[in-house]
């Protein structure tokens, strides 16, 4: 790392430049949030980045009941990229709650929580229990997991599954609801527009491709649960694709991610629509890479002498 | 114990006689916290590929002259790139991460069992029970008679050595844990530590279990975040159990009572 590069963290630089977006509702105050199941609760991280200089924390996915998850192994590593089968383990939304709610919200971080259910009953359960009261800032609705057998992926593919979820999650809390939507469809401009047309406030896109891989040797797939989720930089242009085709079909903003390791990577996304970013295989490469990245976004906004970042956002889109 | 991540300077990092890799690295002073059993979380190559770091165990630091070593064998593009940083360069390290070793009482009689590589972090922890003034006994099982030079610093630590060679080139021919099951009886152990092929490791706690010597053993997975967070190196330690440990937090040093093993 630079020094030059330790200059541009300095507080004076960062308030010379608006970093802070509008993520359908939620008021950021910079582009960069750490995707959900990559940064735990938060803690994990406390001894590589400020977490409450981030955009906002998305928490590990959370289920009523607590979940153990899937069979190992669970992780494996491919070309520029990964596979995961974790399989939603959580440890419950009581001890969400109870526990490292409080420990978040105690630092000053913004909290997304995400949520997932085995049944529409369960998505609202959980929307209820999720209330601007709590503190949590937004909800990111987890309907395109490709982990577990039941919900997940199920409720993501098919547009009036979608739309349903969506509307039931909506009428159950009043906090901004936020789909993330699944990358695993034929058409995702479809499920998008049902998401809006549920009463989503902003779209979280993509979460992984699904994918395996194969041991030789034993002649077997490596996972324990057979496909798992392909994530990291080898699904970015994907990623990119996918939002650049929604932002120009939708009117709600995305929180977009897929594979960014840097501010360039970034800017990528903001470019293609995307109002806020979200960071997820790069934490566990470069544990203090959000940071860097806000960072770094100051440093080209001053280079390029650009004021206000929300006003890149789609800049490269051809509408 | 403060976990950090930084640039890791390499002195030297060059292939063994036994076919390993040794490297030696100058760090700030943060691995003078580090406990025997814990690891480093290494970021081996420059950019998307290889993506994510490697776990490796701490085989040894030196107090005095703040150099950190470790040993690895060569199995794949992380250790590849790896064995092509030159002395000069720097290696991206996170640690020290996990859970190590617990120490005996001091002065305790400790018998060590490592098998090829899984030597490694048996080396700072054979330091630090000599500190202790722990009487130690290193089993060590190789391939081949070469492999056995990795056990030179074990000796100038004064740590009796026994070995087994799978082709017989040099001590006993067959399986450590078959020349551990003749020699244990005799030896009186307090406690034994091992690290090794997982089978080797096993049958070390099963001959543990039988004379009711505690003991423990470092476990390996693949990992992503290497802190926790991403819940990937999950397993069961017995079949019964209803939750997955996380080997890069709740280990990699777990004891033998921890585990079940299925020896079939």
């Amino acid at each position: 790392m630079s020094t030059r590069r330790k200059n541009f963290s300095e507080q004076s630089v960062l308030e010379t430049v608006d970093l802070s977006v509008n993520l359908g509702g939620l008021c950021l105050k910079n582009p960069v949030t750490v995707a959900s199941g990559t940064f735990g609760y938060g803690r994990e991280y406390e001894p590589f980045v400020d977490i409450s200089r981030l955009g906002a924390v998305i928490v590990k996915g959370t289920t009523l009941k607590p979940n153990s998850g899937n069979p190992a192994p669970r992780i494996y590593e491919t070309a520029s990229g990964m596979l995961n089968s974790i399989g939603l383990e959580n440890p419950g939304i009581e001890d969400f709650l109870n526990i490292h709610l409080p420990y978040l919200l105690e630092r000053g971080v913004s909290v997304i929580a995400n949520i997932a259910g085995n049944t529409l009953e369960e998505y609202e359960t959980l929307g209820a229990m999720i209330r601007k009261q709590s503190g949590v800032a937004a909800i990111e609705l987890n309907i395109s997991c490709p982990n577990v057998k039941k919900g997940g992926m199920h409720f993501g593919t098919d547009p009036d599954m979608v739309f349903q979820v969506v509307n039931a999650v909506k009428k159950a809390t009043d906090l901004p609801v936020i789909p993330k939507l699944s990358p695993n469809v034929s058409d995702i401009t479809i499920i998008a527009q049902a998401a809006q047309a549920g009463g989503a406030n902003a779209l979280s896109m993509i979460n992984t491709l699904m994918g395996m891989a194969i041991d030789i040797e034993k002649r077997k797939p490596v996972l324990g649960n057979i496909f798992g989720g392909l994530s990291g930089p080898a699904i970015k242009p994907v990623a990119l694709r996918m939002i650049y085709q929604v932002h120009r079909e939708i009117d709600i903003p995305i929180l977009g991610g897929g594979g960014i390791m840097s501010a360039t990577d970034a800017l990528e996304f903001i470019m293609a629509g995307s109002s806020a970013v979200s960071i997820g295989t790069g934490n566990f490469v470069q544990p203090g890479i959000s940071v860097q990245v806000i960072n770094e976004l100051a440093d080209y906004m001053i280079a390029n002498n650009i004021p206000r970042i929300s006003d890149l956002i789609g800049a490269a889109v051809r509408k | 114990m403060i976990v950090s991540q930084m640039q890791g300077m390499v002195i030297d990092n060059t292939q063994k006689k036994s076919g390993w890799y040794e490297m030696e690295l100058s760090t700030p002073s943060f691995a003078s916290d580090a406990q025997p059993g814990q690891f480093l979380h290494i970021k081996t190559g420059d950019g998307n590929y290889p993506l994510l770091r490697r776990p490796f165990s701490i085989c040894d630091f030196d107090k005095d002259t703040g150099r950190l070593f470790l040993m690895y064998k060569l199995l794949g593009s992380g250790t590849e790139w790896l064995s092509n940083v030159m002395s000069g360069g720097y290696v991206d390290i996170i640690g020290p991460l996990g859970r190590g070793f617990t120490y005996p009482a001091p002065g305790a009689r400790v018998i060590l069992v490592g098998g090829g590589i899984g030597i490694a972090p048996l080396l700072y922890l054979a330091r630090r029970l000599t500190e202790r003034k722990c009487r130690l006994l290193m089993f060590y099982g190789a391939e081949e008679r070469c492999q056995l030079s990795a056990l030179n610093k074990f000796k100038r630590l004064g740590v009796g050595t026994d070995v087994a060679t799978r082709d017989g080139s040099a001590g006993f021919t067959g399986l450590v844990t078959d020349l551990v099951q003749q020699k244990i009886a005799s030896e009186k152990a307090d406690v034994i530590y091992t690290c090794g092929p997982e089978i080797m490791m096993a049958k070390v706690a099963a001959i543990a279990a039988q004379y009711q010597i505690p003991g423990e053993l470092s476990l390996e997975e693949y990992m992503a975040c290497g802190v926790g967070a991403c819940l990937g190196c999950a397993r069961k330690l017995k079949t019964r159990d209803d939750n997955f440990i996380k080997i890069c937090k709740d280990g990699p040093v777990f004891s033998f009572s921890q585990m079940e093993f299925d020896l079939n």
